[in-house]
């Protein structure tokens, strides 16, 4: 009983945060939501056995994607307010194409899978889910998991490439000029005649 | 009474019918279309775990696993393109972009 009643509990939190995501008028507020969206799934995700996967979803997303989000929303300075105003006159049409959308996607789910079982049971060999996990992705997938890290990869370089500028008339540290210096290019030395000065 | 296949699939159904919502009628925003998109990538990641579990099949754990991957990667990359946008433009109104007049 209580598997049930902690699926309709997590799964209606997540599908009303996933509303407010779209629905709320503060991108903050969206951001947060979306947060909240993706703990409740992590819960269902545990529900389903996937331990390793709900654990990963809320370090990656929580913790990296969602504070990307926030950052960006917050350094951008720009008017939400003005962002907001079409909202309801793409309403009509946005929910004719979720209605049949929704429609289709339950008829086709609950036709074809209307007694199938989800129940996360222990496995035979008595492997929890990360050690199971890992020697499929370690044996099978082993091309595909190193693939993954090479396009980590590349998107960060891409992003760094991206967002990093020069701009120009701003005093650096330039160590390697510093280190280079020699006493030949630091110190003149300046014949004076006695008594005449610098002439400053 | 037990929770079978078609109830994560309507939640996942549910979930991906939203973010689709969400891009129809946030067209300004881009950051909400950017959330939009990984809410869809979430709705597929559980009719993934599902699936996995309903099967008895650790690879659909393991595809979840990649798609999480590309959705993190995609999100650097498109925050990094909106925030150079934004430089370029000091605005970020998606419907005036069309740099490229394609």
């Amino acid at each position: 009983m209580l598997p049930v009643l902690s699926f309709y509990l997590i799964s209606s939190v997540a599908i009303a945060a996933a509303f407010m995501v779209v629905a709320s008028r503060n991108p903050v507020h969206s951001v947060m939501f979306l947060i909240l969206t993706f703990f409740s799934a992590a819960g269902l995700f545990v529900l389903m056995g996937a331990e390793f996967l709900a654990l990963l979803l809320v370090m990656v997303y929580v913790g990296a994607v969602a504070v990307l989000f926030l950052f960006v929303v917050m350094m951008l300075d720009v008017d939400f307010s003005e962002m907001k105003r079409g909202f309801f006159s793409y309403f009509p049409m946005g929910g004719v194409v979720a209605v049949i959308l929704l429609m289709e996607l339950i008829v086709i789910g609950g036709s074809y899978f209307a007694d199938s079982e989800v129940t996360p049971e222990p496995r035979a060999d008595g492997l929890s889910n990360i050690e199971a996990f890992g020697n499929v992705l370690f044996t099978d997938y082993a091309f595909f998991f190193e693939a993954s890290g090479l396009i980590l990869l590349i998107a960060m370089i891409g992003a760094i490439v991206l967002t990093l500028r020069h701009r120009t008339g701003v005093r650096r540290q330039d160590i390697t000029k510093q280190v280079s210096r020699t006493r030949k290019d630091g110190v003149e030395l300046v014949e004076i005649e006695s008594g005449a000065g610098t002439g400053e | 009474m037990t929770i079978g296949l078609t109830e994560y699939l309507t939640v996942a159904a549910i979930i991906f019918v939203i973010g689709t919502f969400g891009i129809f009628v946030n067209r300004k925003n881009v950051i909400i279309i950017m959330m939009c998109i990984e809410l869809l990538l979430l709705a597929v990641n559980i009719n993934f775990v599902a699936f996995a579990t309903h099967m008895g099949d650790m690879a659909g754990q393991i595809f979840a696993m990649f798609v999480l991957t590309v959705a993190a990667a995609e999100a650097a990359v498109g925050l990094a393109i909106l925030v150079v946008y934004f430089r370029n433009r000091g605005d970020i109104a998606v419907e005036d972009i069309n740099l490229m007049k394609g």
